[in-house]
């Protein structure tokens, strides 16, 4: 075999092209993993067989920033009882920071991690891992990240539009929602906004609901608000969409 | 030696022996020599990049005019106004690239969407960096020579604030750590001067405590110097970390410089009511909207109120009773700048509200505190610990000056060489770990650091590094033309009695009026405009709500019937509107049909009921001011000037500008006006 691999000119070739494959193949997972010091470090004295989401998911924040709320996710035994001491993992995309990236479970089965986005907007799908007898668990979390454009969007959003498209209420600010015949969509009803192109979108702010045939009580904002606030009011509904929103336009092959 | 003597004239030979070697030799070495920069250039870094944007183009549907638009070589972006030369484009290919919005790989990406244009202002402005570099480790990460490396993306606002002064709407964090250096007290001891030369006031009303003693004991004192947080959770009071005997010195002081004043408190004799009766304290607390302003911890210990002023969760444990109820009688005898209004409660309310008040304390509160009594030297040393910790800089001490610059000035805080700083073992070594850090735990960074430990969370430590991270000496070299400036609190002061009852009463508090005042309520600078006298005075005297869903409103003052004349005259005197011509509106009397017009256009062709109740039965909006009595409280120029452009009249309200035309606005006024309600059929209420 020695002697063939020294003969034969293909094999190194083959060798190479098969370590550069392999070493590519483990690029996307290079960020996954980090300070496995930390992990190590903990030492686990139970462990469950399902993780369930305490809090923390579905956030919006701003790209680059910590998170309002901590992610707390909760190990289960098969019996549906909280596991304390068990271990869990914390995973994201490059540029989330976990903080910590393990953790053992508290008295109540719950890990808590703060967690700080990367810098590009988008949605972040981290994940907690929990090892159980013999495979891991796997809980996935989604984060919502928002960049400038998006946030101003949500900060106008929340001085024009809320009020009325958001049916949460509290003693500190009323939701006009239930009074509305018409229901309102709220920012991230993706159901219906995700089949409106931005034009629409635009049209209905500008000129108010009858401009789509939609209600009259959505009044017009074309002289409240610039094209560019405008504009950013999409952004940010396009950001928060559940089901996330996909831009319309060219498809490239390699997506 | 022989041996190498041999080698080398063997090589000369070789090499030189004859012309024509020699020659092809020497050209030989001229031609590698001319080879080395071309060859270093094509294996430099940004040429890498830019073959990797190549390639990463070729398969995309629009790689033609992608193609098209690049531009091999070195970029540049040249402002000599701005003194940037930034070379980032040149890997940063994708920036301006719209179809590359799905590319997330660096340096590929394409830049969010901004306000500005990367040609106008280049990159480093806002990043930091250095953009004439061309390798990554210098643009990004360089640190020679009081180099400053690109700021991570939680403090991206930072680089908006080096031009923009004001607060815009898209930096909440940097609009949070500006005010939060102006209310926590950071510019009373360090100062901050702006690159316009004026200097950051601070916005926070620490008491003085030249009468302290009449308010507080001893015992509180110390207690509330040990753990200020431990007394009230939201006090932007920082924790001096002091020992046992520093507490207990320096409130030996504060009580020994008090100096007792006249109507400070109650003599003990006065006080006739002994009120106990906490449904009825509840009830005045909730009447005077006193949460408007104060904060109170519920049982699930989540604060309520406002952060005006101080939270009152145990207050009981902090005042003295005798204090109270003079305070409550008119606050501006102890401290005649507060921001408390002057209520003019009957002496049976005083007492009702101050037995409610002083129920509120925590029995357990500074139990184990037993201070004995104090020496002269005892107190020499509190006078010097106050002197050394720097407490006069925020409080009005008695027998201790104020002192000037007491803390290291902050100005260009944002472009502080690193060479200067001493990191902490293990702290990564940037500016932004930097003052995050000395925020965070200032006393890690030595015992001699006399910066006392503040409570902030995560998000505000952020916000108040990312405040000062904007504080750069670029920011003082930009031309003037960039700089947005502040908005400004003006010293507006109205005059005569009236502004001396609106002094008393705190308006300022909540209101705005001619740029000066709170955004709680109202901006009341057009208000004499808007308003009709007999509804004006009748709501001095008894503030109903105007909207329903508000939970902080007006609270209702006791004024005389002559005080409330005196400020409705003023009022309508003086805050008039020049675009609101009294003249030009509308008549008073409408016709039925222009009415019934106005009715129509509110209910279909601008829905405003919405957000407005016209009519009770049928409407539901929740939003907007109700407007079923909006006829006997707006005067119809008003309402016609403001149905036509809410904005010109009031920035920032929410209500849309709906460009009404004349006719339409006209009607619409002729129908609110006819919207008077039953109390003015029932006449006065």
């Amino acid at each position: 075999m020695k002697q063939s691999a020294a003969t034969d000119p293909i094999f190194p070739r083959v060798m190479h092209v098969a370590s550069c494959l392999t070493i590519l193949a483990l690029v996307p997972f290079a960020g996954c993993k980090r300070e496995p010091s930390a992990v190590s470090a903990l030492k686990a004295t139970a462990s469950g067989t399902a993780l369930i989401e305490s809090s923390g998911g579905h956030q919006v924040g701003a790209t680059g920033t910590a998170l309002k709320d901590p992610l707390v996710v909760q190990v289960n035994d098969e019996h549906g009882t909280a596991v304390a001491g068990a271990i869990v993992e914390f995973h994201g995309p490059l540029g989330v920071s976990f903080d910590p990236a393990a953790v053992l479970t508290d008295s109540s089965g719950q890990a808590t991690t703060a967690v700080t986005l990367g810098s590009i907007s988008g949605l972040y799908h981290l994940s907690a891992v929990t090892p159980a007898k013999s495979h891991s668990v796997t809980l996935d979390a989604v984060e919502t990240a928002l960049g400038y454009q998006q946030r101003l969007g949500a900060i106008l959003a929340d001085r024009y539009c809320t009020r009325c498209h958001d049916p949460e209420s509290s003693a500190e600010r009323v939701s006009n929602f239930d009074n509305l015949e018409v229901k309102p969509h709220t920012f991230s009803d993706g159901n219906t906004l995700n089949k409106m192109s931005d034009a629409d979108l635009v049209a209905i702010i500008e000129h108010g609901g009858p401009a789509l045939n939609r209600s009259a009580l959505m009044p017009s904002y074309r002289n409240t608000l610039s094209a560019a606030e405008i504009r950013a009011l999409i952004a940010y509904s396009r950001a928060v969409s559940d089901p996330p929103y996909q831009a319309a336009g060219t498809v490239y092959a390699n997506k | 030696m022989q041996f190498l003597k041999k080698v080398f004239s063997s090589a000369w030979h070789t090499l030189f022996g004859d012309p024509v070697r020699a020659f092809g030799v020497v050209s030989l070495v001229l031609l590698l020599a001319l080879a080395v920069t071309p060859t270093k250039e094509h294996f430099s870094q940004w040429h890498r990049y830019q073959r990797q944007y190549l390639s990463l183009i070729r398969d995309r549907g629009d790689a033609v005019s992608l193609r098209r638009r690049f531009q091999p070589g070195i970029h540049q972006i040249w402002l000599p106004d701005l003194g940037v030369v930034d070379r980032c484009t040149t890997c940063h290919l994708g920036l301006s690239e719209a179809s590359l919005a799905d590319e997330h790989r660096q340096p590929f990406r394409k830049h969010p969407v901004i306000p500005h244009a990367l040609e106008g202002f280049g990159c480093v402005i806002c990043h930091g960096g250095q953009g004439a570099a061309t390798t990554v480790a210098e643009a990004h990460h360089s640190q020679r020579d009081g180099e400053m490396p690109i700021l991570p993306t939680r403090y991206i606002e930072a680089g908006c604030g080096q031009c923009h002064q004001n607060a815009l709407a898209g930096t909440p964090q940097l609009n949070l750590g500006r005010s939060m250096l102006t209310r926590y007290g950071c510019v009373h001891c360090h100062t901050i001067t702006q690159p316009d030369g004026t200097k950051v006031a601070a916005t926070d009303h620490p008491p003085s405590l030249v009468h302290i003693a009449d308010k507080s004991s001893r015992e509180w004192i110390y207690s509330w110097l040990k753990d200020p947080q431990a007394y009230a959770a939201s006090t932007t009071m920082p924790n001096y970390k002091l020992s046992d005997t520093d507490a207990s010195d320096i409130s030996a002081y504060l009580i020994s410089s008090s100096k007792s004043q006249a109507g400070d408190t109650v003599a003990p004799g006065v006080k006739t009511v002994a009120a106990t009766d906490p449904a009825a304290g509840a009830s005045l607390y909730g009447e005077s909207f006193c949460s408007s302003c104060h904060a109170v911890q519920n049982a699930a210990g989540n604060l309520v109120g406002g952060d005006v002023g101080p939270e009152l969760t145990r207050i009981g444990n902090k005042v003295k009773p005798e204090w109270l109820l003079a305070w409550l009688d008119n606050p501006r005898i102890y401290d005649a700048t507060t921001p408390m209004p002057h209520y003019r409660f009957t002496s049976q309310q005083i007492a009702t509200l101050a037995g409610y008040l002083q129920a509120k304390s925590d029995s357990d509160y500074g139990t184990n505190v037993h201070l004995s009594a104090t020496t002269p030297q005892q107190i020499a040393h509190g006078r010097k610990l106050i002197v050394e910790l720097g407490c006069a800089a925020c409080h009005e001490i008695g027998g201790v000056q104020k002192p000037d610059n007491f803390a290291p000035e902050l100005s260009t805080i944002g472009s502080k060489p690193l060479a200067q700083i001493v990191f902490l073992a293990g702290m990564d070594h940037s500016l932004p770990t930097y003052i995050a850090g000395k925020i965070r735990q200032p006393r890690a960074f030595g015992g001699s650091t006399k910066m006392p430990q503040f409570s902030l969370t995560n998000a505000q430590t952020d916000a108040v590094t990312t405040a000062l991270l904007a504080l750069t000496s670029r920011s003082r070299s930009m031309p003037d033309s960039l700089r947005i400036a502040e908005v400004v609190e003006t010293n507006y002061q109205p005059a005569g009695h009236a502004g001396k009852l609106m002094t008393e009463l705190a308006c300022f508090s909540c209101h705005r009026i001619q740029g000066k005042g709170g955004d709680m309520a109202p901006d009341l600078t057009w208000e004499g405009s808007a308003v009709q006298r007999q509804w004006l005075s009748d709501f001095l005297k008894n503030p109903n709500t105007l909207r329903p869903s508000l939970i902080r409103r007006m609270p209702r003052f006791n004024l005389s019937d002559n005080d409330n004349k005196e400020l409705t005259d003023y009022i309508l005197a003086v805050y008039q509107s020049p675009v609101v011509d009294p003249d030009l509106a509308p008549s008073a009397t409408n016709s039925p049909d222009l009415v019934e017009h106005g009715r129509q256009l509110f209910y279909s062709k601008y829905a405003c009921q919405g957000c407005h109740i016209a009519d009770t039965k049928t409407d539901k909006g929740y939003i907007g001011p109700t407007l079923t009595q909006v006829g006997s409280r707006l005067t119809p120029a008003w309402v016609c000037a403001w149905l036509r452009n809410p904005q010109a009249l009031r920035p920032g309200t929410a209500q849309p500008n709906q460009n009404l035309n004349e006719e339409d606005a006209g009607a619409l006024t002729a129908f609110l006006m006819s919207l008077k309600g039953s109390s003015a059929k029932g006449g006065k209420r």
